[in-house]
């Protein structure tokens, strides 16, 4: 092994475990708000975790994963407000959805090349909003006002409050799933996936089943985006279609990108800067008033098309380049 | 009756931006194979421009006229200085731009114009011809002018020296190349036009859809829509598509399916034509070589 590979081996564990610490001084440490975003930044990480397995790894373009977030909110809110399952079932349950949902239309997928399958996904979240407020579905859906579910109360024995708990739920299904997503990308798995986006036909001629590889990135791909969804209900205790808008699927892309195409480690950055960023500007907005509105907007379009020219593999990319030139400095 | 001749006609209308709309999409995938994203902002940016010509005094056509000049050199500019450098860049790489430049677009909007809903009168009289009301004048302005935006575009590229070197130049840029073409400007020349032309589809749209920074989400995608079940490596195939979307979501709309969801409609006519019939109603079917 080479001695710059073993240096990036240490650099993302050490990355890692700073992670990990830092998420569980969070709930300690923070109150209130603070905490409620940090739980945000944990659902947008598995979101995009769920959205790079698909596009970055796959290559396969999802301009419409809020779609299946909308599945996997609006499934888990119907669970638990109308059949009074608790989050731990309701969950899993809606995010199976969003993997059937996801690998089915992994089908269609199979037939459209990039930038077709950008053109019906950009559809997809364009029409999510009113297909959720569709009034055949009201019973269900709750319409255009949407749905209330109750918060979630930590079990007694932690003495936690809900921020706290629904804190510590999101990191335990992200601990999870980024292992899982790890251990799929560093396998057999993950060399198909990205065999398949490199050259379809040559991974086909190697022997890859192209089709189930696409269709079940897809349902996985989902599938995260499920779970995020259910968490994200939750958290906010209130799910309506304005918030799964075609708006939420951008940012879900420009967080991938942000934080680096195939990436398993540069969704805390994506999450971080989708997260805080809009925010940021909200504040700005108040001292310089309704223009400073357009900030999140500018900013996300001129580093998207600067990233892209500059640094296409994301944050990520640049901190493998840095760990990579310091190790080359050091021999 | 006349409920039904009304739809069908407001149905048209609607499909010729549309149809305009697609025309542009056309326009830069012939010579790029690429899909624009940003179509929608770029028309969008352009109306607003038009809005604040008028609201300063300017006289309707004279600003339309402005407009669509303006337009002209902000496509080329941007497929100048954004688009050039990703040429040879995967297709993920293009969308990710394209996107990033319908961001910039919508922010400069906001920031500019601000985001409050803004009407936009129609240069049409406003009572209705012919007694009836059928048809409200700016329905029936619209599909003339779309109409006319499609023979200029066809006189454009069937008589003029320009309009063969851009199709020589979309369809075999090597050998266009060796005769003296050059090739990286009628690409440039592309998308100027595409941009006029989203400019005139945008101005058509906001006197129904009002002026707001993202009025052009939902022309867009059922010109996409259009664009795909017509064919969108074939300009006419995919300006009849716009007007039969045109036509079929306000049917749809009306009678099936109900107002709330019809941009259903579109997501099923994208995802039924691709997945049943690829390359559209008058598409060429792509044979790739391995």
């Amino acid at each position: 092994m080479a001695p710059e590979d073993r240096l990036e081996i240490w650099v993302s564990r050490a990355g890692w475990t700073l992670a990990v610490v830092v998420a569980l001084a969070a709930p300690l440490s923070m109150n209130g708000y603070h905490l409620y975003q940090a739980t945000q930044v944990l659902i947008y990480m598995i979101a995009l975790i769920g959205l790079n397995l698909l596009t970055g790894y796959n290559g396969q373009i999802s301009l419409g994963h809020g779609a299946f977030f909308a599945i996997g909110g609006y499934g888990a809110a119907i669970l638990s407000s109308r059949f009074g399952l608790p989050f731990w079932a309701a969950i899993p349950l809606a995010s199976s959805v969003c993997f059937v949902a996801g690998f089915l239309f992994g089908f269609p997928a199979l037939k459209l090349g990039g930038l077709y399958l950008a053109l019906a996904t950009f559809a997809l979240a364009v029409a999510a909003p009113q297909i959720l407020s569709y009034k055949g579905f009201d019973a269900w859906t709750g319409g255009a006002q949407g749905l209330q579910i109750v918060k979630l109360q930590a079990p007694a024995w932690t003495h936690l409050d809900p921020d706290q708990w629904i804190f510590v739920v999101a990191l335990a299904a992200a601990a999870l799933l980024v292992w899982v997503a790890l251990n799929l990308v560093r396998g057999r798995i993950g060399r198909a996936l990205v065999a398949i986006r490199d050259h379809g036909l040559a991974a086909e001629t190697m022997g890859v089943d192209a089709a189930l590889y696409k269709t079940t990135a897809f349902g996985v791909s989902a599938l995260y985006a499920g779970v995020a969804g259910g968490l994200s209900a939750f958290a906010v205790g209130f799910v309506s279609p304005e918030s799964f808008g075609l708006a939420l699927s951008l940012a879900f892309l420009v967080g991938v990108v942000v934080g680096g195409l195939a990436s398993v480690g540069g969704a805390i950055f994506g999450a971080l800067f989708i997260e805080f960023v809009p925010n940021y500007a909200d504040r700005l907005s108040m001292q310089f008033g309704e223009s400073a509105k357009a900030l999140p907007g500018a900013i996300y379009g001129l580093l998207l098309i600067a990233i892209m020219g500059i640094a296409p593999a994301g944050v990520a990319g640049l901190a493998r380049a840095l760990v990579r030139r310091a190790s080359r400095l050091s021999l | 009756m006349v409920q039904l001749l009304h739809q069908l006609s407001s149905g048209l209308a609607l499909g010729g931006v549309y149809a305009i709309m697609a025309l542009a999409l056309v326009m830069i995938y012939q010579a790029t194979q690429l899909i624009n994203f940003a179509q929608g902002e770029m028309a969008m940016f352009s109306t607003y421009l038009a809005w604040k010509m008028i609201d300063s005094g300017v006289s309707y056509w004279r600003a339309f006229a402005a407009t669509v000049v303006i337009s002209f050199f902000g496509g080329l500019l941007i497929e100048r200085v954004v688009v050039r450098p990703f040429a040879k860049a995967p297709v993920l790489a293009s969308v990710i731009v394209f996107i990033g430049l319908s961001f910039i677009f919508n922010a400069l909007a906001g920031y500019f114009f601000g985001y409050s809903v803004q009407s936009f009168d129609s240069p049409f009289p406003g009572r209705p011809l012919f007694g009836v009301g059928y048809i409200s004048a700016h329905e029936l302005g619209t599909i003339f002018v779309s109409v006319v935006v499609l023979a200029l575009v066809y006189a454009f590229f069937r008589f003029t020296s320009v309009g063969l070197a851009m199709r020589a130049a979309a369809q075999n840029p090597v050998s266009a190349r060796l005769v003296g073409v050059r090739v990286g400007w009628m690409l440039a020349i592309g998308w100027g036009l595409a941009a006029s032309i989203g400019a005139v589809a945008g101005m058509m749209a906001a006197p129904i859809v009002y002026l707001d920074p993202n009025m052009m989400g939902g022309v867009l995608l059922y010109a996409f829509a259009g664009a795909v079940l017509g064919g969108i490596d074939n300009p006419w195939g995919a300006a009849f598509g716009g007007f039969l979307v045109g036509v079929a979501e306000n049917l749809m709309g009306a009678y099936v399916v109900g107002e709330e969801v019809k941009l259903s409609v579109a997501l099923a006519i994208i995802v039924g034509v691709l997945v049943a019939r690829p390359s559209g109603l008058f598409g060429r079917r792509i044979v790739a070589r391995v």
